[in-house]
């Protein structure tokens, strides 16, 4: 595979991961370099939560290896990934929406100043830096005392993502951070995508939308029941193309056949 | 308080850069008016006025000592109540326990005859044990704390009635002014100051426990954490806060500071009814609640929760001193207990209404 350079800032390499006799994930790989955006593309069911999982160092895969920096690495805890530079970025944002915006960034990593029992939250620099950060993304919170429940959808991935950078991480693993939001919003985080890749943060977005892969992607890796069924780079593709092969490709050609063919029969 | 939101709501897409998103400025106004103790605060000033016109005792300094000591009783309580509610758990043996650890000095001090000080530190520590074994009974079950502290509320009911009938052939343990050093322990949690109005020591410990319990929600780490076990449990262990740690330690200082106002109440009443206690568990949880603590947990405010139990405290004095009958105080204590609930609703509504957007 031509994607395997040298310069791989992450990597996973022909990963197997079987649970009981269920193929899960067979003979995958995938990579991202820094500054740039790799997007796993799959249905339902296709893997892309067991391959999240294993980037993000919840599971080990049983055959293949996973790679930092050209170095095969076995994490052994989601914390420990994240301590080399892997953030992974959930669906539900981990994230209390009742909490303010500089409350939710600092979360379990809060800033102290003072010692002994005078130690306490540093609450001026939280605020000062969660509000900088956003506005690193491109994001103007007014207020970070605003609740994040009060933000919108693609605000919460901004702070969430403004986070994962904010607290050292080389490579940003987004899991479908677009599928909740309308077409708007969706924007707004692709944007959000841009400016971390802009940022060098190598970047990848797991989704089952080509529309939103195609603009912001650098590579491409279908999964298909477990399986790479395409790995495309940038230029190599039309959208169009992605989408029909996202869409099962051939298995698509049928379906219009057949449809063709009933409405030939009425 | 919607009217006021609307006014404040300037649509950013005229003037910010990300033209995209909908920035909602907010004014002074209307941050004031998200404050969660801001119910409870015009709900205060509202039972003031109200006594203060139907009795004439009501808003004088003496009068003011009587209604500000009802209201440390359940002030001193309610404080780590409402941080334990924030913190996402209900203790329902917060009551009683007052009234156990009460009992634990009085037999400490009058059967075993020690010394009230060493006394009073077996008892807090008894109070510690209590809390740490609910807390770790509600980790460990997974089960709501609901049903653990109600368990926990029944079995030192019986306890209280069954040790202290066994012990002393009555109800009640009697006789704690007889020990040694109960003068000196007095001074500190059964005094009083300013004469003639006769201030209660225990205003002046609601007061502090009110403002450590302030500092340490709102500005230390343990505050944040504490926040988050509640607003988002799960969420907040996957970015690595301790929230078995957090709900743990919550528990252990309600029950602590059920013991210190145990002691207390012994020291002040020099006897301890076996009853003693029961019943105020709701009160607790009611002034929280009045204060802006959701039931739910991850939101509330523990200058409301004193708040709260000032209310309750001058609705307590303030209905007699007006000459009603004191059985009003209950159908007083309900509205209010409604009102702030459906106000802390709509609050809790806006706050997350962006969610279902």
């Amino acid at each position: 595979m031509s994607a395997h350079g040298a310069a791989a800032l992450f990597e996973v390499r022909s990963v197997s991961k079987y649970f009981g006799n269920v193929i899960a994930l067979e003979d995958v790989s995938a990579t991202v370099r820094a500054g740039e955006v790799t997007c796993i593309l799959g249905d339902n069911g296709a893997g892309k939560s067991t391959l999240i999982k294993i980037l993000a160092g919840v599971y080990r895969p049983d055959e293949g290896s996973v790679l930092l920096d050209g170095e095969e690495v076995r994490f052994s805890s989601p914390r420990e990934a994240r301590a080399r530079g892997i953030a992974t970025v959930y669906q539900d944002l981990a994230m209390a929406p009742l909490m303010s915006i500089w409350r939710n960034f600092f979360l379990g990593s809060e800033p102290t100043k003072g010692w002994g029992p005078l130690r306490r939250f540093d609450v001026a620099f939280a605020k000062k830096t969660a509000r900088e950060q956003l506005r690193h993304l491109g994001i103007d919170v007014r207020d970070p005392d605003q609740p994040v429940g009060t933000l919108s959808g693609g605000e919460r991935q901004a702070v969430a993502i403004a986070r994962a950078i904010y607290f050292g991480a080389r490579v940003l693993i987004l899991d479908e951070p677009t599928s909740a939001l309308g077409v708007r919003q969706a924007g707004v985080v692709l944007r959000y995508i841009v400016q971390a890749r802009d940022r060098g943060v190598g970047v990848i977005f797991i989704t089952h939308n080509p529309h939103h892969a195609f603009p912001v992607g650098d590579h491409f890796v279908l999964l298909n029941r477990g399986r790479v069924l395409g790995d495309h780079r940038k230029g190599e593709i039309t959208r169009d193309d992605l989408v029909r092969e996202m869409a099962g490709g051939a298995e698509l050609d049928e379906l219009t056949h057949e449809l063709e063919e009933l409405r030939r029969g009425e | 308080m919607a009217e006021a939101g609307d006014v404040e709501r300037t649509p950013q897409a005229t003037t910010g850069p990300p033209a995209d998103e909908r920035v909602v400025g907010v004014g002074p106004v209307a941050r004031v008016l998200q404050r969660p103790e801001i119910g409870a605060l015009a709900g205060a000033l509202a039972v003031f006025a109200l006594f203060t016109s139907t009795a004439t005792t009501f808003a004088t300094l003496d009068g003011a000592a009587v209604w500000l000591d009802v209201a440390a009783n359940f002030g001193i309580m309610a404080v780590p109540v409402a941080l334990l509610m924030i913190g996402g758990e209900f203790d329902l043996s917060a009551g009683v326990m007052v009234g156990s650890t009460g009992l634990v000095l009085g037999l400490l001090v009058t059967e075993l005859d020690l010394n009230v000080w060493p006394a009073i530190a077996l008892t807090l520590l008894f109070g510690a044990a209590i809390g740490l074994t609910n807390g770790v009974m509600v980790i460990w079950t997974g089960l709501p704390s609901f049903i653990v502290t109600l368990g926990t509320f029944f079995i030192l009911q019986g306890v209280n009635l069954g040790v202290t009938t066994v012990i002393t052939g009555t109800v009640r343990v009697a006789d704690i002014d007889l020990g040694d050093g109960f003068e000196s322990a007095s001074k500190l949690f059964a005094s009083t100051f300013w004469a003639p109005h006769n201030f209660t020591v225990a205003v002046v410990w609601w007061l502090a426990l009110t403002a450590v319990g302030t500092w340490l929600l709102t500005r230390t780490r343990f505050g944040n954490w504490i926040y988050a076990a509640g607003g988002n449990a799960v969420a907040a262990r996957s970015v690595g806060v301790p929230v078995a740690f957090t709900k743990i330690a919550l528990f252990t200082m309600t029950s602590t500071t059920a013991a210190l106002l145990g002691v207390m109440t012994a020291l002040t009443l020099r006897s301890v009814q076996a009853g003693q206690g029961i019943g105020n568990e709701f009160r607790y949880i009611i002034a929280a609640v009045v204060g802006g603590c959701l039931l739910t947990g991850g939101y509330g405010s523990v200058i409301g929760a004193s708040v709260g139990a000032l209310i309750m405290g001058m609705a307590e004095i303030g209905i007699p001193f007006s000459g009603w009958n004191s059985d009003w105080r209950f159908l007083f204590l309900g509205i209010i207990l409604v009102l702030a609930v459906l106000l802390n609703t709509t609050i809790r509504r806006r706050a997350e209404e962006a969610r279902r957007r």
